[in-house]
């Protein structure tokens, strides 16, 4: 039980559907992350990964259940909770230095100048944004203001990061250093990371733990896979390890044909004690081997953009 | 090549001007004496009908007279006679205390109609009455109510101005971004300090152009509200030298109101430009 960080006990959304019924994105979700862990959701689009992160937030609230933060369950936003947009989201009239600056006077409110813009400074330059503190976004690139982004997320030190799609519109190359910071960073401040992606690799890459979500509405937690590959992975190697490719089939094989076959196919399915599984185990690495013709036929889903 | 285009379209604008006095100073000018008349009946009836001259003044005539306001535009010899300065200033008061007014309270009640939905629709319906009513209509309740005819005017100043800055603040407002909005959620910033920090950065380009629009309308509407009122003020100027058949004085008062309006709108333009962010 202490080991829960986060915990998301039986939440659901609904909206208001056509013809005064209700719409379920989804129903009964649990899911739990230990401190430290790096989780990753993939699941089609439309599933609800932006609802369960928001809802993570406290931008949204779940139609029934609760989530769990460190023993107190969340009532609407928090600095303890960080959050990197999709779109960057930053001020567009405040200068780079601005944008950290105004996360950093909304956690420490009695700050001076000085020390606001010190603490600010440290992390642009983490970011590896140093001399571009005085430009506006509009005169930004976008891996650099997804950077700034990041800045201003890790400047109020929080408990969590919360990122939804961060790199997803950024050039392979971008997205590659990028990942090397965050992950960097994460393993550095031991963060508690929760992040939603449509990249296998990334997620290969960054998470701990994977969510693989089914096909929406009335989405379900269908499986989580732990990642066998060590802490101490690179990016640009990570498909040499033995492993990868028994990781990276069994999410593309869930992606490809599970997600939309779920619901009919598992009937035992229980969302309270969702299946972990830890692909490596001979069985499965023989299992993924054999579906190599869908990979081959899927190239979008299976991106090779780490084995440049 | 755009300097080169500035300068070609300054050629042109010259040109124009340059044509537009030249026909009217045709259009205008003495045809030489009329054949014989009586002198007395010469004498009544001017120089319109013995020259020919038409009594439309012609450009020299406008420009001598405005020359002369130049030179002194601030001389007061009792009610019905004083300078094009002290009568403009007049009316930029007026436009400036009604218009000031106006911001202060069509802002700050269209941020809480564009923050609160509850609000918005409830003072919708009032909103949609008020605004179409020609703000010279106000005129006779304002003055039977404040008795003071340059307070009406600037009441009635207020009343035409406050509807474009009410509403594109309400919808300046409204429009923030959510992600915005959300970046200060996250960050626990409170609804007071939200409201400074992000929604009227944000909302400040379209806030400017619904005062920029209020400006021009108030301007508009003062010449025709000192018409009624009478007193002092621009308009007033304009219809005083109707009654005294001095059209030169109306036509460099027309100039007058015109220079003024654009000076006025450029400000507020310059204003906007400041507060505009690029995305
Ligand atoms: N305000 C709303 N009203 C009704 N339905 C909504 C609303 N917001 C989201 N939805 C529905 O909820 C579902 C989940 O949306 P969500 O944004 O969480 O998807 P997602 O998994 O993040 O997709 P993507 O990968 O495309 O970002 C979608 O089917 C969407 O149609
Ligand atoms: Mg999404």
């Amino acid at each position: 039980m202490t080991d829960k960080f986060i915990s998301i006990e039986g939440i659901a959304r609904r909206y208001p559907g056509a013809g005064g019924g209700e719409t379920t994105i989804f129903e009964d979700l649990w899911l739990s992350m230990k401190r430290g862990e790096f989780g990753c959701v993939i699941g089609h689009s439309g599933c609800g990964k932006t609802t369960v992160l928001n809802i993570l937030a406290g931008l949204d609230q779940p139609s029934e259940g609760a989530v769990i933060v460190d023993g107190q369950a969340i009532e609407g936003t928090s600095l303890d909770r960080a959050v990197i947009f999709q779109s960057h989201a930053l001020l567009p009239w405040r200068t780079v230095l601005g944008n950290v600056a105004y996360a950093v006077t909304s956690k420490w409110r009695n700050w001076d100048r000085a020390r606001v813009k010190a603490h600010a400074q440290k992390f642009i330059d983490l970011v590896g944004l140093t001399g571009s503190e005085h430009k506006r976004p509009s005169e930004l690139s976008g891996g650099m203001k997804q950077r700034v982004g990041i800045a201003r997320a890790l400047s109020i030190t929080p408990k969590i990061m919360l990122m939804d799609e961060p790199f997803s519109a950024l050039d392979a190359l971008t997205r590659g250093t990028l990942q090397d910071e965050v992950r960097r960073i994460c393993l550095e401040t031991g963060q508690t990371a929760f992040m939603i992606t449509h990249d296998v690799d990334e997620a290969i890459y960054l998470a701990d733990k994977i969510f693989l979500m089914t096909n929406g509405p009335g989405a379900v937690l269908a499986e989580i896979v732990e990642n066998p590959l060590p802490k101490d992975r690179g990016r640009i190697d990570l498909h040499r390890h033995p492993l990868y490719y028994a990781v990276r089939n069994h999410i593309v094989d869930f992606l490809v044909s599970r997600s939309k076959t779920f619901a009919a196919t598992v009937t035992d399915h229980d969302p309270r004690n969702v299946p972990v599984v830890r692909p490596g185990k001979p069985e499965l690495v023989v299992a993924a081997e054999a579906e190599d013709s869908i990979e081959a036929s899927w190239p979008s889903v299976a991106r090779p953009s780490t084995s440049a | 090549m755009t300097s080169s285009l500035r300068f070609r379209a300054a050629v042109v604008s010259i040109v124009l001007l340059a044509a537009f006095l030249g026909i009217w100073h045709l259009a205008t000018r003495s045809t030489g004496a009329v054949g014989n008349m009586s002198p007395e009946y010469a004498k009544l009836m001017g120089l319109t009908a013995t020259q020919g001259k038409s009594a439309m003044p012609g450009p020299l005539d406008v420009g001598a007279k405005l020359w002369e306001h130049l030179r002194q535009p601030f001389y007061d010899n009792g009610p019905n006679d004083k300078g094009l300065g002290i009568q403009l200033g007049y009316s930029i008061a007026r436009v400036g205390f009604g218009y000031l007014l106006a911001v202060i309270v069509a802002i700050p009640l269209g941020f809480l109609i564009g923050m609160s939905p509850l609000i918005s629709r409830a003072l919708d319906p009032f909103i949609q009455v008020l605004k179409p009513i020609s703000p010279l209509a106000w005129m006779p309740l304002a003055l039977y109510t404040i008795k003071d005819s340059s307070i009406s005017a600037i009441f009635v100043i207020f009343i035409c101005s406050v509807w474009p800055m009410l509403l594109n603040t309400a919808f300046g407002v409204a429009a923030v971004r959510k992600e915005w909005i959300n970046v200060a959620r996250t960050l626990e910033v409170g609804t007071v300090r939200r409201a400074f920090t992000v929604i009227l950065p944000a909302a400040a380009p379209t806030i400017l152009t619904g005062m920029r629009i209020s400006i021009g309308i108030a301007w508009l509407v003062i010449v025709a509200a000192e018409m009624l009122v009478g007193g002092t003020g621009i308009g007033y100027f304009v219809w005083n030298e109707w009654n005294n058949l001095s059209i030169t004085n109306v036509i460099i008062a027309i100039l007058m109101i015109g220079i003024v309006g654009m000076l006025l709108d450029q400000i507020l333009a310059r204003f906007t430009r400041m507060v505009t962010f690029p995305e």
